[in-house]
């Protein structure tokens, strides 16, 4: 392909992206005629250029475009939303062509009689106006538009506007001078102010065309920062060695080197940004065309195009980003009347955001449509077996809110060509996940959707922690990195307990569950080391919300390091993200801790990952962590229940527990509230040193809709926030079955399955009738 | 008209082998590797070739040979195969020789082994055969590829 049609297709390429925004925000201002003209004067080059050329098929179709777009202009025709998708798909076609072009050079065989009759018939006004059609023809004054010298003149008030126009008018009644020469020769202005005003003028024809930008290859800038990288490598390895010198030019000239190096590097990145705008401006078409095929109205709003991320990230969650816009409208949002039966404008929102926050970026695409239908949710998650249906009733919003991103999962009542196919959301999760981002779906039902995703600047250079495993270097990206833990000597050996085989390390409370990373790296490797060592260093890491305990032989230090792709024959490894050149010039791997949990069965594969931490935690070896209230009911009962369920502890004195009926109650914030002895429920045998009448009575208020009941325990204990397996389910009502907890055997109390079985109607009717 | 091809040439476990020197980007001495874990023998490791990581591969291995002597440290052939930049261990460097196509000839039936998908020809110089490696089999097949664990 020669320079000259590699440069139009360029051009072609920006013009037709920037159309596509114009069209839509013409529909919404149809008398915008800036606009208008904007895109004629688009449609106009392309003809132009592609007549130039010989492309002669898109010539004729840019033409029929064009011959419409100028009736529009001269406001011979008014724009309707069947026009503007007619010119819509004739700017599709020429954007197919012109892609074809780029690929197999030609333009392609493609029929598009189709087309152009719509848009020759499009050219029949309706409401037959009187203006026959006649073909304006484009006036080449309007296409080049640059500031006069006469305008920046009166602009910069060297002249008045009266001698200018009287100048101008002297020039067109063939004055052969230009104007600034007559105005010398008037006196009304002097020959070193038209000076400066040409000046002027050259520099706003510079700014006004491309001459302060330049267009430069994506390779050019990846080699370049390669070269970057090299040079950040070979700084590090500098500094390691000056480091150890005493001689102080050497020391001077090694930290202006660093700071040098470290500006370069900024720099480099910074040409590789690109606002986030670039992605989103294909968006307002997107969403027009979904809502018109799905006959909706969604207005699009953003907020923050400007925020920068590198190219790379910017590539690798367009599509994602884009699956979700359309999700959105496709089902997120309404039909017009569904939102006037509720109240709302008959115009949805959809609402982009993106912002900087603590060196990540975080996007938000919120909707006001109707929320997820968390039942449904939960109802295909039982279906597909993916959670339990007495895991499903437990779940926070939240929890049954990311049940989105399960595979397979669809609540579309029925299939579009849109969205609705079951894949999606889990693809969208995998592909932020591959880039080290995170993504996290909130609902309000009848309020709207909210999907927030949180996204790392760049790829290419990162923080990493540098471990040793067998004297060999390692990597871990300093995102996934919470703490560091040391053990020396005998805590090395006792600290460490083992769950069925499996090693966990208690951190702060939690177990931790601990994975060694020569085992993962050599599997044939026995087991023989771990026992022995005198020191134990454990890299606490974060993988997909899920906490585990790395042991590696050595920790080193923390570096910038620059991420290069492993070779295709490396590619397979799950347990490696990339290799890296360390100071002294060796590779190095980079781990990947996501792979690496899930090869070690931290965290599951996509369908289990997405378990509700609970049941997860108990599938695997317990990573999750929760809150629980350790309480103390009969002689030994121990019970544990979920602190989320506990509005308050109060204490009463035994003289304040009265009788209502065979209940205990008492007053409590001006109302009766019922008390429930949970040894009772449980059959628990009675304590004898507390609840005797000497003590305080120790009570769990639980409230719900604004009726409350008290939970009458013999003590509480403590709150713990553990990890825990749960183990042999319970046949008792209340009680979901025990678990080990700090140590102990602890019942897990089913608070709502007690309250039912002491109070049958708690749950059901009777309206709150007091707001607590 | 027989045409005449150049010929990058290696011993390795001292037979004589060579890959056409379009393939070559260079040949370098010995570079100390980082090694990977859970990749199969064939993969030596990386090595860092002036600030791109490239993989080695050991075709003493790959060709089914004995690992050579401790105390012999192999020669870096790199080149471009399957798409990618790797480097071919080997014993020693030959020289750059240039071999009419016409005294070519397929490998013998009889070669049997590792060998036989990896050698593309053989070709007859005058006092012994050399063998041309097919680079992208080389790298690829199950013996050079990791599978996803």
């Amino acid at each position: 392909m020669d320079d000259l049609t590699r440069e139009f297709l360029l051009e072609s390429y920006e013009n037709l992206d920037r159309l596509d925004q114009d069209f839509v925000k013409l529909e919404t201002e149809p008398g915008n005629l800036e606009l208008l003209k904007s895109i004629f004067r688009t449609i106009h080059t392309i003809k132009g250029t592609c007549g130039f050329l010989g492309f002669s098929k898109l010539e004729t179709l840019a033409h029929a475009g064009e011959n419409l777009l100028s009736l529009l202009r001269d406001g011979h025709l008014n724009l309707t939303s069947e026009i503007t998708t007619a010119l819509l798909a004739m700017v599709d076609a020429v954007r197919q062509m012109l892609g074809s072009i780029d690929t197999v050079g030609n333009e392609g065989e493609r029929d598009d009689q189709a087309l152009l009759a719509t848009l020759t018939q499009l050219l029949q006004p309706k409401d037959a106006k009187p203006q026959p059609g006649k073909t304006p023809e484009p006036q080449p004054a309007e296409l080049t538009r640059e500031a006069n010298i006469e305008e920046i003149l009166v602009k910069q008030k060297t002249a008045k506007a009266v001698d200018v126009y009287d100048a101008v008018q002297q020039q067109q009644q063939g004055d052969p001078r230009h104007v600034g020469e007559i105005l010398v020769e008037k006196g009304s202005v002097k020959p070193h102010d038209v000076l400066e005003t040409l000046n002027l003028q050259q520099q706003a024809r510079a700014a006004s065309t491309s001459d302060s930008t330049i267009r430069v290859e994506v390779s050019q800038l990846d080699r370049l920062m390669n070269r970057v990288g090299e040079l950040v490598l070979l700084r590090n390895q500098i500094l390691q060695f000056s480091n150890s010198t005493e001689d102080s030019g050497l020391l001077a000239t090694s930290q202006r080197l660093n700071l040098i190096t470290t500006e370069l590097q900024e720099g480099v990145m910074k040409t590789r940004m690109q606002p986030i705008g670039n992605i989103w401006s294909k968006f307002p078409r997107t969403v027009r065309d979904v809502a018109t095929s799905c006959g909706k109205k969604v207005r699009i709003e953003m907020e923050g195009k400007e925020t920068e991320l590198d190219k790379t990230i910017i590539e690798a969650i367009k599509d994602p980003l884009t699956h979700i816009v359309r999700n959105s409208v496709d089902h997120g949002i309404e039909t017009p009347e569904k939102r006037l039966a509720a109240g709302k404008p008959a115009e949805g929102r959809l609402l982009l955001r993106a912002y900087h926050e603590g060196g990540q970026v975080n996007i938000e695409i919120s909707d006001d449509g109707a929320g997820l239908d968390l039942e449904k949710i939960k109802r295909k998650a039982v279906e597909k077996g993916a959670i339990t249906a007495d895991h499903a009733a437990r779940m926070s919003e939240r929890e049954a809110a990311n049940l989105t991103f399960l595979p397979g999962l669809s609540t579309a009542e029925k299939v579009t060509n849109v969205s609705g196919r079951g894949v999606g959301m889990d693809v969208v999760r995998t592909n932020i996940d591959k880039i080290g981002g995170t993504v996290d779906v909130q609902s309000k039902s009848g309020i709207g959707t909210t999907v927030r995703m949180k996204i790392p600047l760049t790829l290419a250079i990162i923080p990493a922690l540098i471990v040793t495993n067998r004297g060999d270097r390692y990597a871990i990206p300093q995102i996934s990195l919470l703490e560091l833990v040391r053990l020396e000597g005998e805590e090395a050996q006792k600290r460490i307990e083992s769950v069925q085989g499996a090693p966990v390390y208690r951190l702060r409370g939690r177990l931790l569950p601990l994975v060694y990373l020569d085992r993962q790296l050599r599997p044939e490797a026995t087991n023989e080391k771990a026992a022995t060592s005198a020191v134990v260093n454990i890299v606490v890491l974060q993988a997909d919300e899920r906490q585990f305990g790395l042991v590696v032989d050595e920790i080193n230090d923390t570096e910038e390091i620059v991420v290069k792709p492993l070779g295709k024959q490396l590619k397979g490894i799950k347990s490696f993200a990339g290799s890296t050149i360390m100071g002294d010039g060796r590779v190095a791997l980079i781990l990947d801790v996501l792979g690496l949990a899930q090869s070690a069965n931290v965290v599951g594969e996509s369908r289990e990952r997405t378990l509700s931490e609970k049941e997860a935690g108990a599938a695997t070896m317990g990573g999750q962590k929760q809150t629980m209230l350790l309480l103390q009911c009969g002689a030994g009962g121990r019970v544990a229940m979920e602190l989320s369920l506990v509005a308050r502890l109060e204490e009463f004195k035994p003289g304040a527990i009265e009788k209502a009926g065979d209940r205990q109650v008492v007053q409590y914030r001006g109302e009766i509230m019922p008390l429930i002895r949970i040894a009772e429920i449980l059959r628990l045998p009675e304590c004898e040193t507390h609840g005797d009448g000497s003590d305080m009575t120790q009570v769990v208020v639980y409230s719900k809709d604004g009726r409350s009941v008290g939970l009458v325990v013999d003590r509480i204990l403590d709150i713990v926030e553990e990890s825990f397996v749960r183990q042999q389910p319970s046949k008792r009502d209340g009680l979901f079955g025990s678990a080990v907890i700090q140590q102990k055997v602890t019942d897990l109390l089913d608070v709502h399955s007690l309250i039912r079985t002491a109070i049958p109607s708690f749950f059901e009717g009777q309206p709150a009738h007091q707001e607590q | 008209m027989a045409s005449a091809q150049q010929f990058c040439t290696f011993f390795i476990n001292k037979q004589f082998f060579a890959v056409p020197v379009q393939q070559v980007q260079e040949v370098i001495r010995y570079q100390e590797m980082t090694c990977v874990p859970l990749v199969p023998p064939v993969i030596r490791g990386l090595i860092n070739l002036r600030g791109q990581i490239v993989v080695a591969f050991d075709l003493r291995r790959r060709l089914g040979y004995p690992d050579r002597p401790e105390d012999q440290l192999p020669m870096n052939v790199v080149v471009r195969a399957d798409g990618e930049t790797v480097s071919f261990l080997v014993d020693e460097i030959g020289d750059v020789i240039e071999v009419e196509e016409d005294c070519a000839e397929h490998p013998p039936e009889t070669l049997q082994g590792k060998a036989r998908g990896l050698v593309r020809a053989v070709y007859k110089l005058r006092d012994q055969l050399m063998l041309v490696l097919d680079t992208e089999r080389a790298v690829t097949g199950e013996e050079s590829s990791v599978n996803a664990n």
